[in-house]
């Protein structure tokens, strides 16, 4: 490959190239928290673009896929998962210090991901269910995202990653331009697609219209709603939705678990998802007021 | 012509070279798609609509056409959704660049409506008609052959009438058809239309087949019940760009693209890049956007309408209002594709009711003295 | 081919998306944040024909990275190269900053309306501009003094923040030479800084008019100073159909076929970007139009 997607010259190449200085590459480095590995795993699935990742910047540390481990400081942090430990809280900290920029991947590091559920629980009932000697784990009451702890530059979402996203974020820092991800709804992706809406055409619930695009509409493709595994997009008007939902006679029971997903601390999801519960509730005590 | 004819209509025009798109059942809806046979034809189906609603149902008849519009329109073949508009190499000498070959695609259009043909009308203005004409849609805009077909029923989203585009099919067609119990009746509004009429087994309808045809022409027109006042409409929008109402809709618009994509008229895009894995082909390739994107006004740094009330208030003017400055009529047909599809069923003509009658509440454009052509309100 | 169809069909039979490979043939640092870039068209027949008017601009286009729109700030009888004064914002500017001389891009252009030259024939001029917002004048100003005897008075103020961000300041006395009053002023002076501190509104507001009837505004910069401008001399006697201004806002496609650049009845690309004040003046105020 004479010249590699990431090759650190500036644009406008082999004419240029003899008048552009190479940087060095940037040192790359993937830490792990509370997760599945699957965003991780999304970079070494690349592979017809791996190579290229690997010539264009150094993978200083990423357990996952070398043991060959070096120290920081790192030009680039990809963090997957979500801080559930006191020890994580700590560690995050050290990773902010030894890296120039912080991209946080995947549901759990930028919402708190799927183990936010335990958000809503009693976290030390968990703890004496799973665990035969739960007094030797030591685990916080939450699961909350990268962002609640240190400054995050980039969030790439989804539950997993795409690692076309991915791609493109690494290729544009490496160089040295602002990554740009389209933020728009799911719904765009479905109908650039000719796919016709679920909700509307069957009464299906779906998060489409207030999940960011990132996925390329997979769901409503197959007649399935979106669940919402890239998150709340920006501006999302959850309340509306959810609203539409309970009047088309969508029940409590349903919306809830369609919020409380991947995504369920997402700010938006989580304030939707617990107005659900707080009507689940009230038409629990009073069944004659569906909802408000 | 009897309904047997359809299947030679479908024969006259692939023989011709034309590819047959129409409607047809997919993903439990009236889409359009290729057409090889009536068979592929929704017969038999109708649809229900409503504001956020749209079911498929099947009809007491075997009518091919007896059902209104639904979420695919037309645009989806003059501009595509994803349209390759030039392309960059790296070579010896550097990057050079070249716009793609003129589109050979030959497409019929079967069963398109009077609403429809209004809205391909205007993104003839909009792609063709100005000081640029956008080549993808013109290669394909003048091969395409036009088989309109005339409304016998509507739904209670339409309101064409009030945008004086249908239910009548009056222009804008190579060959019209209304389908009656007695089979098809066929106008021809073209050369083109008349070299494949001329082999189809048709004969001269008699005047009770006209009256048939008549009558079931009527009969959409009577079903219309959605209105949208459409008298000084323009001014009452853009003198009221500060209106307190479209706050009020941005507490149920989800900002979800859902009513521009559907929209037959909408043509809002955006040209991305597409590198391959080398970095040295480029293509440029150009989607489907919407301005309820807030991306779409993204400029240093922010999007100019960062507010879910300042995309609608984009869409609606435009739509209503500003479209008749740049191309001399409204961007709405009356289709009601907004209206069904909407996820929440926010429904236009409902907000234009509730913005005029609050008009005149706009002091802040008062102070600048620009009210003047305001409408009282009633 | 459908009748209805041919008779919409009124411009000119070209690819509007057909894109000229230039050259970088000089880079120029400015101020701070801001070069020029001079671009020479490869194919020497599309070399030889390219022509523009004061006030239009071109997209620029680095292959992977997109377009971008850039006001030609050349003089328009200067022929071989067009320059473009470029301010260091997102990844395209800041990629075109980085091209060394002899590096290929690509060109579409030129778009848009440029500045009324023909209503200012006979008249007075007063140039009003903002930091990078003299870029699109300088072509006009090449043409005013290329014509000098044509025009009347003519006035150019420019604000910049502090003195080191006046735009071609080399080219002030050349100005003089040719017959303008250049005003320049800066927000924030420092010692060595001579001249006027302040907004351009203050030179304005005490700007000999001497015939204000027959006088136009030309006004290139941010939106709130090309408002208050505005009022300004329309508060002493401009006729608000001769005061011009510059409008910016996202353009993707420049032939008016996006909806991008979309500015309550106008798309900038097309019908602009320049527009006479009285066409705008009730939507320039409007919050998030």
């Amino acid at each position: 490959m004479s010249k590699p997607l990431f090759a650190s010259e500036s644009a406008g190449s082999n004419d240029t190239a003899a008048t552009t200085t190479r940087r060095p590459r940037p040192r790359l480095a993937v830490f792990k928290f509370a997760s599945c590995d699957g965003c991780q795993l999304s970079l070494l699935d690349c592979e017809n673009e791996l190579l290229a990742v690997a010539e264009a910047v150094e993978i200083a540390w990423f357990p996952e896929a070398s043991s060959r481990l070096q120290p920081g400081p790192y030009d680039i942090a990809l963090v997957e998962g979500s801080i559930t430990t006191p020890h994580d809280a700590q560690r995050i900290l050290d990773v902010r210090r030894s890296a120039r920029i912080v991209v946080t991947i995947g549901a759990c590091a930028t919402a708190g991901g799927i183990q936010s559920l335990k958000n809503w629980a009693d976290h030390e009932d968990y703890l004496r269910c799973v665990y035969a000697r739960p007094e030797y784990i030591s685990t916080l009451a939450s699961s909350t995202p990268i962002a609640d702890h240190i400054k995050v530059d980039y969030e790439l979402r989804g539950c997993p990653i795409s690692r076309h996203q991915l791609l493109d974020v690494i290729g544009a820092l490496v160089k040295g331009q602002r990554p740009r991800l389209p933020s728009h709804s799911v719904c765009l992706d479905c109908k650039r697609k000719g796919t016709v809406c679920v909700e509307v055409a069957q009464g299906i619930p779906c998060l489409g219209p207030v999940t960011h695009s990132g996925c390329g509409a997979i769901c409503p493709t197959y007649d399935r709603g979106c669940y919402g595994c890239f998150g709340p997009v920006s501006q999302s008007n959850c309340l509306s939705l959810t609203d539409q939902y309970l009047s088309m006679g969508t029940s409590t029971e349903t919306l809830l678990p369609l919020l409380r997903n991947f995504n369920a601390a997402a700010p938006e999801f989580r304030d939707a998802s617990n107005r659900i519960e707080a009507i689940a509730k009230r038409t629990e005590t009073s069944p004659e007021v569906p909802h408000e | 012509m009897l309904a047997e004819g359809l299947e030679t209509l479908i024969k006259a025009l692939a023989d011709d070279g034309y590819q047959v798109v129409g409607p047809t059942i997919d993903q439990q809806a009236i889409v359009y798609g290729e057409i090889k046979s009536t068979g592929d034809l929704p017969r038999g189906w109708t649809d229900l609509q409503e504001a956020g609603t749209y079911r498929l149902q099947r009809r007491e008849d075997d009518a091919y056409f007896g059902y209104v519009v639904g979420p695919h329109s037309w645009k989806k073949y003059l501009f595509p959704p994803v349209t390759l508009v030039a392309s960059a190499d790296l070579g010896e000498h550097g990057w050079q660049m070249r716009t793609p070959e003129p589109d050979p695609i030959k497409y019929a259009f079967l069963g398109v409506r009077a609403c429809e043909l209004a809205a391909i009308r205007i993104q003839d203005k909009v792609f063709l008609g100005g000081p640029f004409v956008d080549p993808t849609y013109e290669a394909r805009r003048s091969k395409a052959f036009i088989v309109a077909v005339n409304c016998t029923q509507a739904a209670p989203t339409c309101f064409c009438t009030s945008m004086n585009t249908g239910p009548r099919c009056e222009s804008g067609f190579d060959l019209a058809l209304t389908e009656t119990s007695d089979g098809f009746l066929i106008e021809v509004g073209t050369k083109a239309g008349q070299v494949i009429a001329a082999l189809l087994p048709v004969r001269p309808a008699n005047s009770t087949e006209i009256g048939h045809a008549e009558v079931a022409r009527q009969q959409a027109a009577d079903q219309i019940t959605r209105r949208l006042d459409t008298d000084g409409l323009r001014d009452v929008l853009m003198n009221n760009l500060r209106h307190p109402h479209w706050e009020e809709i941005a507490k149920r618009c989800l900002s979800c693209t859902n009513c521009t994509m559907v929209c037959p008229t909408c043509f809002c895009s955006s040209v991305s890049e597409v590198p391959d894995l080398t970095g040295e082909h480029v293509d440029r390739e150009r989607h489907w956007d919407s301005c309820f994107n807030p991306d779409f006004s993204y400029m240093n740094g922010s999007p100019t309408r960062n507010s879910v009330s300042s995309r609608y208030r984009q869409w609606m003017t435009h739509k209503l209002a500003t479209w008749h400055d740049q191309f001399g009529s409204s961007g709405c047909v009356g289709c009601g594709r907004c209206i069904t599809w909407c996820p929440v069923g926010i429904d236009l003509t409902k907000e234009v009711v509730a913005l005029r009658d609050t008009t005149g509440n706009d002091l802040a454009n008062l102070s600048d003295g620009h009210a003047e052509g305001a409408e009282a309100s009633p | 081919m459908n009748s209805a169809l041919t008779s919409a069909i009124t411009a000119p039979r070209f690819d509007p998306w057909r894109t000229h490979a230039v050259r970088v043939a000089r880079m120029t640092p400015e101020v701070p944040g801001v070069f020029t870039c001079d671009l020479a068209i490869q194919d020497a027949t599309m070399a030889s024909e390219y022509r523009f008017a004061p006030g239009q601009f071109n997209m620029l286009y680095i292959p992977g990275l997109g377009e971008i729109a850039i006001s030609i700030c050349d003089d328009p009888q200067s022929r071989g190269s067009v320059a473009h004064t470029i301010r260091i914002a997102g990844n395209v500017t800041h990629a075109l900053s980085e091209l060394a001389v002899g590096a290929t891009l690509g060109l579409r252009g030129p778009f848009g309306v440029g500045w009324p030259i023909d209503g200012c024939r006979g008249r007075d001029i007063v140039l009003v501009a903002g930091g990078i917002g003299l870029a699109p004048l300088r072509p006009l100003i090449c043409h005013l003094m290329t014509h000098r005897r044509e025009f009347g008075e003519i006035h150019l103020i420019m604000g910049a923040r502090e003195p080191s961000g006046l735009l071609y300041s080399a080219e002030y006395s050349a100005w003089r030479d040719g017959g303008l009053n250049v005003y320049p002023t800066v927000d924030r002076g420092d010692d060595s800084w001579p001249g006027h501190i302040g907004m351009v509104t203050a030179i304005l507001d005490r700007l000999p008019l001497r015939r204000p009837a027959e006088t136009v505004m030309i006004s290139c910069g941010p939106e709130t100073m090309m408002w208050y401008a505005a009022q300004m001399v329309i508060g002493r006697g401009v006729d608000a159909k001769s005061v011009y201004v510059s409008l910016e806002r996202n353009m993707n496609c420049a032939i008016g076929l996006c909806g991008h650049c979309q500015f309550g009845p106008q798309f900038l690309c097309k019908d602009g970007p320049v527009f006479s004040y009285d066409r705008v003046a009730s939507i320039m105020k409007v919050e998030d139009l």
